[in-house]
């Protein structure tokens, strides 16, 4: 019982946090913070407005280092998936997040926190589906 | 130089909240999305803290007449429900559920070294290569 509360309990600090540096971006630079649309437009190679999202990016990257210095656990996968699938689910993220424009961060935190309604249509849209593979192909 | 400070230091907050919260633990993704044998509900309070958070806030600064460090804000306009928007999250949504990553802990998780992050952010970055260069096709066929 404690062990389910305090998953919820980091569930709701991780998800504050979340909320905190979006609401950051948004304040600074009056930006949404979605990350498939940022490393697509970093990937571009566009100039000017390539340095923000570079550092974002970076950011991204060294908060993960310090993950895995101080909290290693947080980064374990014990899925043990074949790497072809693992493969097939990332280029569909790529492609389907470019197609839709947005994934989690774009559409389900920013989106929703505005009530957008293509937001909203979006992610419950990917929710339902994600529910759907998993039913049918299972962890 | 002040301006790329403040992006980094939220991409920190937002790969320590990744961490944090257990978005990047696939496995806690596909127990998320396992509604129908052993639910684990506990990310739908990543959405409710950032979502709650993040709503709070929003109303307050885009008031302002612009951002801190820019000339204006970038908000997204657009408001139709259209077919590429549905078809872009419906394939995402199968890739998500396929492999328990979406992009920003997919990212964050190459720091472990781990071969599925690497092979997913490799694999991710093709898909939106290939997007790119299929773009104008793309545009012909779906609106």
């Amino acid at each position: 019982m404690l062990s389910i509360n305090s998953e919820f309990l980091y569930a709701l600090v991780g998800g504050l946090l979340i909320g905190l540096a979006v609401t950051i971006m948004l304040l600074a630079k009056g930006r949404v913070t979605g990350i498939s649309g940022i490393t697509y437009n970093f990937m571009l190679f566009r100039k000017g407005d390539r340095g923000w999202r570079g550092a974002f990016l970076f950011g991204l990257v060294i908060g993960g280092v310090c993950l895995s210095i101080f909290y290693p656990t947080s980064l374990a996968n014990t899925l043990d998936y074949s790497l072809s699938r693992v493969a097939l689910a990332g280029f569909l993220v790529g492609y389907g997040t470019l197609l839709g424009n947005g994934c989690t961060s774009g559409h389900g935190v920013c989106g929703i926190s505005r009530f957008s309604l293509r937001s909203i249509s979006a992610t419950l849209t990917f929710i339902a589906i994600g529910v759907l593979v998993v039913f049918l192909v299972g962890s | 130089m002040v301006k790329n400070w403040v992006p980094f230091v939220v991409g920190v907050l937002f790969a320590l909240g990744l961490g944090v919260s257990g978005m990047t633990q696939p496995q806690k993704v596909v127990g998320f999305l396992d509604l129908f044998r052993e639910w684990d509900p506990s990310l739908a309070f990543v959405m409710i803290g950032a979502i709650g958070f993040h709503a709070l806030f929003f109303p307050m600064i885009t008031k302002r007449s612009s951002p801190i460090l820019a000339d204006q804000f970038h908000l997204p306009n657009n408001s139709d429900l259209d077919v590429r928007l549905i078809l872009g999250a419906m394939l995402f949504g199968a890739g998500w559920g396929l492999g328990g990553y979406c992009p920003g802990p997919g990212i964050v998780s190459l720091a472990s070294g781990n071969k599925e992050s690497i092979v997913f952010v490799g694999a991710m970055v093709a898909g939106m290569l290939v997007f790119h260069f299929t773009k104008p096709l793309i545009n012909k066929v779906v609106r």
